[in-house]
């Protein structure tokens, strides 16, 4: 295999080498496994930049599949099973999203992971080329391995370096997406040894699968995909692990792991099953819905932050499947922008809570009050983050939340949702609101007002309450500019989704069509 | 530099000046001001080069000045953004720029800038003072603010905002620009956040007005999937508006023209403090500053009716919404008015003012009088700055006099400890007169008459009686409680001792109260009706002909006639006279015949809201979807999937693993009994670990069937 005529396998596997360097250092010296995972997974990063941008070897106006990387791999019984990676429009952001939360969220453990730092890193980079597999596999068996990797190295990340209820929040991770996962893959075999193959695009290319099996095929990958998002009522896991989890594992988690579930249904899901994807869509805009102002009815209630931004991700990933099964270019694009969004904003707002945290130890927004004075930079960043977070125009949570609405909207009037119509996009624009409300309550309490407890509390153990150093802003700086750029032009963004984008809807509408 | 060019530039000197206050300068106070100052300069210089060039195209409003650029990939298509300069843009920003510069420079002043730091001054509470001592003597005088430069950045973003919503030529930054400056007042009303009341203002406003705007938002969704553009230029055209006239909605048997038009207008309901959503706007009185009051006041409010007198052309596809809006703008106009009369603080007064001249242009606007609306737009927002502008003076004289006299509990906004200030603050007093007299609409000098008027000739000339006669009753009513305000605060004597001692207030603040009486009588020139007796013809009718051909058939003004002049008259000069004829004798608060329950607590809209939205929502939140939803249904339902999961896992290991694998292998019992030692220390590792068992085993059963199955 030549690393550079394959740039995805290169980078896939680029953190596996980080590994591998790993090993040979002592766990003794933490400065320096600190540094070699940083500069690996930052190498990673420019590798990415390059496969996409800087070669030359891929063409953002070119819809299909690029930079294929296809070998036989297993092959025995019929089975024809293939180590076969490939991006497009619908994975590149997604891809650029995991080699840039990487290193941002291996900096902020600096000072947060100081025990068993050589493991930690290594789950991290095992766990980065898990999750760069699940985006660039194309073959349906490679992708479920890929999959279920990735639960290996979080389980550790929750299991060893969590709270104190981390074990029970791991095994719960760890199961509710196993048994999820479970049905899939009973649909990846019957796919597989129907098909004649585990490629993905040989299979949407052949179509032919009945509509009843399509269903029932459609609810075993959804069954999988549902629980990672989470969407609605799947979600309980979500807020145990992210409460549980390191600074960095919430931010891998909320930003990178959901959007696994979401990537799944647009690029298994809606693709292979259109049938089935054109009856279950008002049924998906539903629960997704559901979920919009459920989750966000529920974030008001919590206490802890981590909790709070736990289930107002319930509430953005609602937006999310509400995007997808609008099943038009805006919704699409809106929902694959949004994921991108979700895991800025909220992997932001994770890692200022974790700033936060290792000075106070503590999570409970009661406590807190009047932080902006005496931590003016933290407090604006925290601002900002929020906003975003609440899709504040200029922002580039609007961009993505706008789009999809304008999506659903045209879903209901098309006909997409069969039934329901405009109401979903008109119901689920009242989780705007909400948001504004939750998002500003944290806000007030953390922020404004009288000093809080905690303030004295911190100050008994002989320090005082310091703002953001240097590495704490280089940490969220690029989420920043992110927010910035997205929200005031995002057209680069859309460019870059658009042709595949614009595929998935057509073939969808024409497949929908002919079901009519 | 082309104008096109230029227009895009307008609303980039506060943006940058936001960015440098806030990642720079804001340590230091002096440079702060001047970048903030300088910003808002820039972008008046240039808005009024735009508006010069604007003026010398002639049919401006089929040629207008705009440039546009790609921002969003829609499908196939792109969705464009860009700048629009056509006549009714033009007016506006010319207003806009001007108030947003006199706010700059007032607030130098109002933040007591160049005078020390406070002795207990704190970021987050208004500044108390501090004490000198000069020649021996020791007095305490009015300390700088603790947050200068945080205020001018909030200024400077809060200018991006109003200059990006004058300039768009689509809905979607117009909705940008409109967010933004809600971003703004939250921050502005919360400013001194050390204060509960400001903080539930603050929040109170963002909610109320987002309310509205998620609305519009949706309208906005429904307009572009009706039409596949937000462009007003485009969605404007004979064919886009047949469309969208014909093409039912589907919601309420409304056509998509009625349910977007309705969806839009929610939007400036809220914006525009209009009744029902007009709740925000008094308790935004509690952010710190009349000048902050007054952006939101009289500023960006003023954003909600430009939204609905941009959108006329739809807007006014469907009767039915039009009745909706003009009964809206009505029932605002003399609701508020009525609250206004019972109100003491100097601010509230004006706010509920605010709310009630907004209904008139939304009743304007209803009845089809486009231009009357932009008209009274116009005029309204230079008196009713000048009045924010005028009362926060008035209420920094008296804080003097509270510094001086050092008691504290005394209310530097009630307008019953005030009295006689004319002789103390000559030109407040002055200009607060003029602003008064326009919101009064006083005859032939001020601006305010010549707009009002214009309203009522329309309502009256098109056959609208019942607006006609409600909004000249509320108009009685603002000249009534407008002389109310006047009498309390500067005529007759001073009733506290704090008001002897007030003073008059920096050139800062006395300029741009200056500046803007000027155009609070002379702007209203520039619109009088060409038969108006005597005065007609004089001066051509130029607001009418320059911004009448924003629509492409411009509106007729309606006929001369009497009545409805003669009703203007009598209206304002009668209100006038009883205010100053009550209230000359009015002592103090209990004597006020006008102190009714229900006009002092606003016709009880905060406390039926709380009983009808907030408890309930709140209950939906904590009790029903975290408590009972979340923490009981489906947890529930998870639990029990874990006990029966464990009881079935306890009957597998008592009849099968202990009776059958026990006695044929002791590894496979060690194993179990190893793996349960392990998990022992996890309270609840017991039903997961049976759960991964059973999940592992359902694995291995179906992929063995599934291969034997498939195989044959």
């Amino acid at each position: 295999m030549n690393f550079f005529t394959e740039p995805l396998t290169l980078l896939t596997f680029f953190p596996l080498l980080g590994v591998l360097l790993l090993l040979f250092i002592p766990g003794g010296q933490k400065n320096a496994l600190r540094w070699t995972a940083l500069a690996v997974s930052l190498i990673t990063f420019v590798i990415s930049l390059w496969v996409f941008f800087l070669s030359g070897l891929y063409d953002a106006s070119n819809p299909d599949l690029q930079l294929v990387a296809r070998h036989p791999w297993i092959q025995v019984a019929g089975w024809n099973i293939e180590y076969h990676l490939a991006a497009d429009g619908l994975s590149i952001l997604l891809i650029l999203l995991t080699t840039l939360l990487t290193p941002i969220s291996i900096l902020s453990t600096w000072t947060a992971v100081e025990e068993r730092v050589k493991e930690f890193m290594v789950f991290f980079l095992l766990l980065e080329t898990g999750m760069l597999g699940v985006f660039v596999a194309q073959d349906l068996f490679l992708f479920y391995i890929f999959w279920e990797f990735t639960l290996v190295p979080m389980y550790f990340l929750i299991g060893i370096w969590g709270g104190p209820r981390r074990i029970y929040a791991a095994l719960k991770f760890f199961l509710y997406t196993m048994a999820g996962s479970i049905l899939m893959l009973l649909a990846i075999l019957w796919l597989g040894i129907q098909g004649g193959t585990f490629s993905v695009p040989q299979l949407i290319e052949q179509g032919g699968i009945p509509a009843n099996i399509q269903w029932w095929l459609f609810i075993a990958f959804a069954a999988a995909f549902a629980i990672k998002v989470p969407m609605w009522p799947l979600h309980s896991w979500l807020p145990d692990a992210h409460v549980e989890a390191p600074t960095a594992g919430s931010v891998i988690l909320a930003g990178v792991l959901l959007k696994l579930g979401t990537y799944g249904f647009v690029r298994f899901n809606i693709p292979l099953f259109p049938e089935a994807t054109l009856k279950a869509a008002p049924w998906i805009a539903l629960l997704a819905t559901i979920g919009i102002i459920y989750g966000a009815a529920v974030s008001y209630a919590q206490t802890d932050i981590k909790k709070l931004v736990a289930y107002s991700s319930v509430s953005h990933l609602g937006f999310v499947m509400l995007g997808l099964f609008a099943l038009n270019p805006e919704g699409l694009a809106g929902a694959i922008l949004q994921m991108i969004n979700h895991g800025i904003s909220t992997g932001a707002l994770f890692l200022l809570v974790g700033m936060i945290y290792e000075q106070t130890h503590t999570r409970e927004f009661k406590v807190y009050g009047g932080l902006w004075k005496l931590m003016p930079v933290f407090g604006t960043l925290y601002l900002i983050v929020s906003l975003s977070s609440m899709g504040l125009p200029g922002l580039n949570g609007f961009v993505g939340e706008f789009t999809i609405l304008l999506g659903a909207w045209g879903a209901g009037q098309s006909g997409v949702f069969y039934w329901g119509g405009v109401w979903f996009a008109a119901i689920s624009a009242l989780g705007v609101i909400m948001a504004a409300i939750y998002i500003l309550y944290m806000f007030q309490k953390m922020f404004m007002g009288p000093q809080g407890e905690v303030v004295d509390e911190v100050k008994k153990h002989g320090h005082s309450l310091r703002d953001l150093n240097w590495r704490e802003i280089a940490v969220i700086a690029p989420l920043i500019l992110l927010i910035f750029w997205i929200g005031l032009y995002p057209a680069p963004f859309f460019d870059l989704m658009a042709p595949s984008v614009n595929k998935l809807a057509e073939t969808f509408s024409a497949a929908a069509l002919a079901l009519r | 530099m082309t104008t096109e060019a230029l227009i895009w530039l307008i609303p980039l000197p506060p943006a940058l000046a936001f960015f440098l206050i806030v990642l720079f300068t804001n340590k230091n106070k002096a440079l702060s001001h001047t970048i903030g100052v300088g910003a808002a300069i820039l972008s008046w210089i240039a808005s009024m080069i735009v508006f010069a060039r604007a003026l010398g195209v002639e049919h401006l409003g089929e040629h207008p000045f705009k440039s546009a650029v790609n921002w969003l990939p829609t499908g196939a298509e792109w969705f464009r953004v860009g700048v629009l300069i056509d006549p009714l843009s033009a007016a506006v920003l010319f207003f806009v720029s001007i108030t947003i510069f006199m706010i700059f420079l007032y607030s130098v002043g109002y933040h007591n800038y160049g005078q020390p730091a406070g002795d207990h001054d704190h970021a987050g509470l208004p500044p108390h003072g501090a004490t000198v001592t000069e020649h021996g003597h020791t007095h305490v005088v009015p300390s700088v603010e603790p947050m200068y430069s945080r205020f001018f950045a909030f200024l400077g973003l809060f200018a991006f905002g109003m200059y990006v919503l004058v300039i768009s030529d689509n809905l979607l930054t117009l909705f940008v620009g409109w967010e933004i400056m809600g971003l703004c007042s939250y921050l502005l009303i919360g400013f001194w956040y050390g204060k509960k009341s400001a903080r539930d203002a603050a929040v109170k406003a963002f909610m109320t007005t987002r309310v509205g705007d998620v609305f519009m938002l949706l309208g906005i969704s429904f307009l572009y999937s009706a039409t596949g553009t937000l462009s007003f230029r485009e969605i404007f055209t004979e064919k886009v508006l047949h469309v969208l006239q014909t093409v039912p909605s589907g919601v309420f048997g409304l056509s998509a023209a009625g349910l977007i038009g309705l969806l839009l207008f929610i939007g400036t309901v809220g914006k525009s403090a209009q009744w029902p959503l007009h709740v925000w706007l008094p308790d935004a009185m509690e952010g710190p500053t009349p000048v902050s009051a007054m952006i939101h006041a009289a500023t960006m409010v003023s954003a909600g009716v430009y939204m609905v007198i941009r959108m006329f052309p739809l807007l006014s596809l469907d009767a039915g919404t039009m009745t909706v809006i003009a009964f809206i703008g009505t029932f605002t106009a003399i609701f508020a008015a009525s609250i206004a009369v019972a109100q003491n603080d100097i601010k509230r007064v004006l706010a509920y003012s605010t709310i009630s001249q907004l209904g008139f242009m939304i009743a304007a606007l209803g009845i089809g009088a486009y231009v009357a609306a932009a008209f009274h737009l116009v005029t309204h927002a230079f008196f009713k700055a000048l009045l924010f502008l005028g009362s926060g003076s008035v209420i920094h004289g008296m804080e003097h006099g509270v510094l001086h006299t050092g008691n504290h509990h005394v209310d530097a906004q009630d307008m019953f400890n005030m009295g006689g200030l004319r002789k103390k603050m000559p030109i407040t007093f002055w200009t607060f007169l003029i602003g008064g007299f326009a919101l009064s609409g006083f005859p032939l000098i001020t601006a305010g008459f010549w707009s009002k008027d214009e309203i009522l000739a329309d309502a009256f000339g098109h056959g609208h009686m019942a607006v006609f006669i409600t909004l000249a009753i509320a108009a009685f009513m603002t000249a009534f409680y407008t002389m109310r305000q006047i009498t309390l605060t500067f005529l007759g004597e001073p009733r506290t001792e704090e008001a002897k001692h007030a003073h008059e207030t920096p050139w800062t603040m006395t300029t741009p109260l200056v500046v803007l009486s000027f155009f609070a009588v002379t702007y209203g020139w520039l619109g009088i009706p060409e038969h108006f007796p005597g005065l007609g013809g004089i001066l051509p009718n130029w607001f009418h002909d320059f911004v009448g051909h924003t629509l492409e058939h411009v509106p007729e003004a309606p006929a001369f006639s009497w009545v409805p002049l003669l009703t203007s008259l009598f209206v304002a000069l009668g209100g006038l006279f009883f205010g100053w004829f009550y209230y000359r004798n009015v002592k103090s608060a209990q004597e006020d015949v006008f102190q009714i329950g229900v006009l002092k607590n606003k016709w009880y809209f905060d406390e039926v809201y709380d009983f009808l939205f907030i408890k309930p929502a709140y209950w939906f939140s904590e009790t029903f979807v975290s408590k009972w939803m979340d923490k009981t249904v489906i947890d529930g339902i998870l639990h029990s999937f874990g006990i029966a999961t464990q009881w079935t896992g306890e009957k597998i290991r008592r009849w099968f693993d202990l009776a059958v694998v026990n006695k044929f292998g002791d590894m496979v019992g060690y194993g179990t009994k190893d793996i349960g030692k392990g998990m022992t220390p996890i309270q609840t590792g017991r039903i997961q670990q049976y759960m991964l068992a059973a999940v592992f085993a359902f694995l291995l059963v179906s992929l063995i069937l599934y291969y034997f199955l498939t195989a044959a």
